[in-house]
């Protein structure tokens, strides 16, 4: 056994005798094996399992019959999930008012003792109203709502809620050419955008798979859906009469997440129509049963896991990017600020999205980050302009109406560009180390940004036009 | 000299090591210096990441979820003074197929030459699950099945009788419910075992009818003639007849006389107590 080896066969004579063989049994035997196995499994199972009563108990498939109903199973999710934002948005509102007062009261005391220390005002100003107050804002606008969101969205996940859904999706899927798994890298996508892109890789046919790399970043990730509760909190709640108003707010959020299902649809059917055509394949897609959530796991996930994950990976954006705001707002070119400047040379084409120059300054200094547009933002208004004391989010609706101007159709499409830009630069490296081509990889970002720019200009002009 | 054999059975059938201490110590992502390297495959939403979290101490993302897991994760614990790398591979059905997912778990494998694989199946579901098995078991005869959420399944209603499957199966197999950590104990030992030789294993062959085997017989023999020892001939026979590119490429290259001069145990090494199956399984 251990002397040299006097083998007679070569490697390619094996080959060429499994080629022999394989014509000889005909393109069946890949059946042959399949139908092996089956009936083996089947033997043994009958031999080794035994069933006390029905399997499936009464109430769990009761519930699965209307999850998963052609007619009723999306509405159900539909108001589920507007039922989890309005809890978020709800018991979000007061926490962050008083993270806000007590964050910004820490900046006014600190920069008041370096003033009295006779600390030059540049110090001051960069550290405790530039890198600090970024720090402060990412804190106050989207500790609260990830706090509340990020445990009973880690407990549906945990119940067997996503399975179902992306259940109810298989169909649409199917229908626009696209694969069924797609309903599950998307599901995957409102965790994260970058995982869901790895998620893909279930998808066996290279087609289909990139179909679902490229339209991943249509459902918002959990870095980009507290700023659209944050958005909703700030904006629509403040716009209605208080008695509705959170109800509005939370109807806002899950029509954007509409908007981004159907996006998502339409550009797959879009992409397999076109570069990327071909036929739907088949798969069985496995409902799992509904399963009591492990507590601990479910806090330890969605806190260390989802919403320290998202705040630090913010707060690092953000120190620097606070940094640069007040940089760029107190460096003077000919008597105006470097972020004016900019801002208004962005102005034109912010104002025909909707949006301003401020806004899209802000889209480009978070690219590393979408959890920070909305600091950002608040940032620049606030270094910008006059400055005012923030204590609350009544002062920073002020602001934001008041003095910006803003109006419903400000906060609308900005939650709709936050909705359909491009990808954050983690999930682009993401889609690039999956696909391996700078064609797809430039497509994955480039593509969705159009999409962006399109819809808010549609919108914007539409709006405009009724409006006046 | 009955005392070790004795011994080995208790803790590998017997309750009584849910009491005893575990000596199970937990070694998180230090997977350097290892002494074996144990894989974890199954079905999609069978509890593998939750396997892997209690043995390693690593909170690897759990959920209700096929498709949690599409790549590999790793981790190391210590268990009877030897130290175990365990490689979480992506949930599948069947190891048939060209997804990357598959071919990650299926490339391990029969590549990355595990001393031991634990294949962890739903017991509320074990006819789909057992695909997944017959497969491996035709890959490598290095092989735990651990029989996991039996608590959900007796929910149900259903009982496997796992002393059964063993004998049908050919490797042990360990009742689980990880969740809680129980029978984790069991697991380990009945790893430990197939790993050392203590537990011999004959793995349950596919049948098929006359002109497969035939011509899988004669592949295979073909395949031992070239590469002896190699513990997958009947498999990639089967990827053969089945004209799988992969393969035929490890055929033409040499890379399978790798895994057939791998660390089979020689003969000289088999423990003095081997033990057979009806005695392994609780």
């Amino acid at each position: 056994m251990s002397g040299p080896t006097t083998t007679s066969i070569r490697p390619e004579e094996i080959l060429r005798d499994a080629e022999n063989l394989r014509r000889s049994l005909g393109p069946s035997f890949r059946d042959a094996v399949v139908e092996a196995i089956y009936a083996d499994a089947e033997r043994i199972a009958r031999r080794t399992v035994r069933r006390a009563g029905e399997r499936y108990d009464g109430f769990d498939q009761w519930l699965d019959r209307v999850l998963t109903s052609p007619i009723t199973g999306l509405p159900i999710m539909g108001l589920g999930l507007a039922l989890v934002f309005w809890v978020t948005i709800v018991g979000a509102n007061y926490p962050s008012e008083l993270i806000a007062t007590v964050l910004f009261w820490v900046e006014a005391q600190a920069s008041a003792l370096f003033d009295m220390l006779g600390v030059p005002g540049w110090i001051t100003g960069f550290l405790w109203h530039g890198v600090y107050r970024g720090l402060a804002w990412v804190v106050a606008v989207m500790l609260p709502p990830m706090a509340i969101f990020f445990p009973i969205f880690t407990l549906l996940e945990d119940l067997g809620f996503l399975p179902r859904f992306a259940f109810n999706m298989d169909r649409l899927f199917k229908k626009v050419g696209a694969h069924g798994k797609q309903a599950l890298s998307m599901s995957m996508g409102f965790g994260c955008n970058a995982a869901g892109v790895v998620a893909t890789r279930i998808i066996d046919s290279p087609r289909e798979r990139l179909i679902a790399i490229l339209t991943n970043n249509f459902v918002p990730c959990n870095g980009r859906f507290p700023t659209l509760i944050m958005l909703a909190l700030v904006f629509f709640a403040a716009e209605f009469p208080p008695a509705y108003a959170s109800f509005v707010a939370a109807g806002a959020v899950v029509a954007v997440v509409v908007v981004g299902i159907v996006t998502t649809l339409v550009v797959s059917a879009l992409l397999s129509r076109t570069v990327l055509k071909g036929e739907a394949s088949v798969f069985t897609l496995e409902l799992p049963p509904y399963r009591r959530p492990n507590v601990m796991q479910v806090l330890y996930t969605s806190f260390i896991d989802r919403t320290i994950f998202v705040l630090r990976r913010a707060v690092l954006m953000a120190a620097p990017a606070g940094g640069v705001i007040w940089l760029l707002s107190n460096l003077h070119l000919g008597g105006q600020s470097l972020a004016l400047w900019i801002a208004d040379f962005l102005d034109p084409l912010g104002n025909a999205i909707g949006l301003d120059g401020v806004i899209l300054l802000a889209y480009i200094i978070a690219i590393p980050a979408n959890e920070i547009v909305v600091p950002t933002i608040l940032m620049t208004y606030t270094n910008a302009g006059q400055m005012i004391e923030i204590s609350g989010l009544d002062e920073l609706r002020a602001l934001l109406v008041g003095q910006q101007g803003w109006t419903l159709l400000t906060a609308a499409n900005l939650m709709l560009f936050s909705l359909l830009h491009n990808p954050c630069s983690t999930t682009i490296w993401t889609i690039w180390s999956e696909t391996r081509s700078k064609k797809w990889t430039a497509m994955g970002a480039l593509m969705p940004l159009g999409i962006a720019f399109l819809v808010t200009f549609v919108v914007a002009q539409g709006v405009r036009l009724l409006g006046s | 000299m009955a005392t070790p054999m004795k011994e080995s059975l208790k803790l590998i059938s017997g309750h009584a090591c849910e009491a005893c201490p575990l000596a199970l110590t937990q070694a998180g992502i230090h997977t350097e210096d290892v002494d074996h390297v144990v894989a974890l495959a199954g079905n999609p939403n069978t509890g593998k990441s939750t396997i892997f979290n209690a043995l390693t101490g690593l909170r690897q993302h759990t959920g209700n979820w096929p498709g949690k897991t599409v790549t590999r994760a790793e981790g190391a614990f210590q268990f009877g003074g030897k130290t175990y790398k365990v490689v979480d591979l992506p949930g599948t059905y069947s190891l048939l197929s060209t997804s990357a997912d598959e071919e990650v778990a299926r490339d391990f494998i029969l590549f990355g030459r595990p001393d031991c694989t634990i294949v962890v199946v739903d017991a509320t579901a074990l006819e789909r699950n057992l695909n997944l098995v017959l497969q491996v078991l035709e890959i490598t005869d290095r092989v735990v099945v651990a029989l996991n959420l039996v608590d959900e399944a007796a929910r149900k209603g259903i009982q496997v009788d796992h002393r059964r499957l063993a004998r049908e199966l050919g490797v042990p197999v360990v009742p689980t419910v990880a969740k809680s950590g129980q029978g984790m104990g069991n697991l380990l030992q009945a790893v430990e075992g197939v790993i050392s030789g203590a537990i011999r294993t004959r793995p349950h062959h596919l049948q098929g009818d006359r002109a497969f085997q035939q011509a899988v017989d004669r592949l295979a023999q073909e395949l031992t003639q070239l590469y002896p020892g190699l513990p997958s001939a009947r498999w990639v026979a089967m990827r053969l007849l089945d004209g799988d590119p992969r393969i035929q490429e490890a055929v033409r290259t040499g890379e399978l006389a790798r895994i057939a001069h791998g660390d089979t145990p020689a003969l000289g090494t088999v423990p003095r107590y081997p033990l057979t199956l009806e005695e392994v399984s609780p």
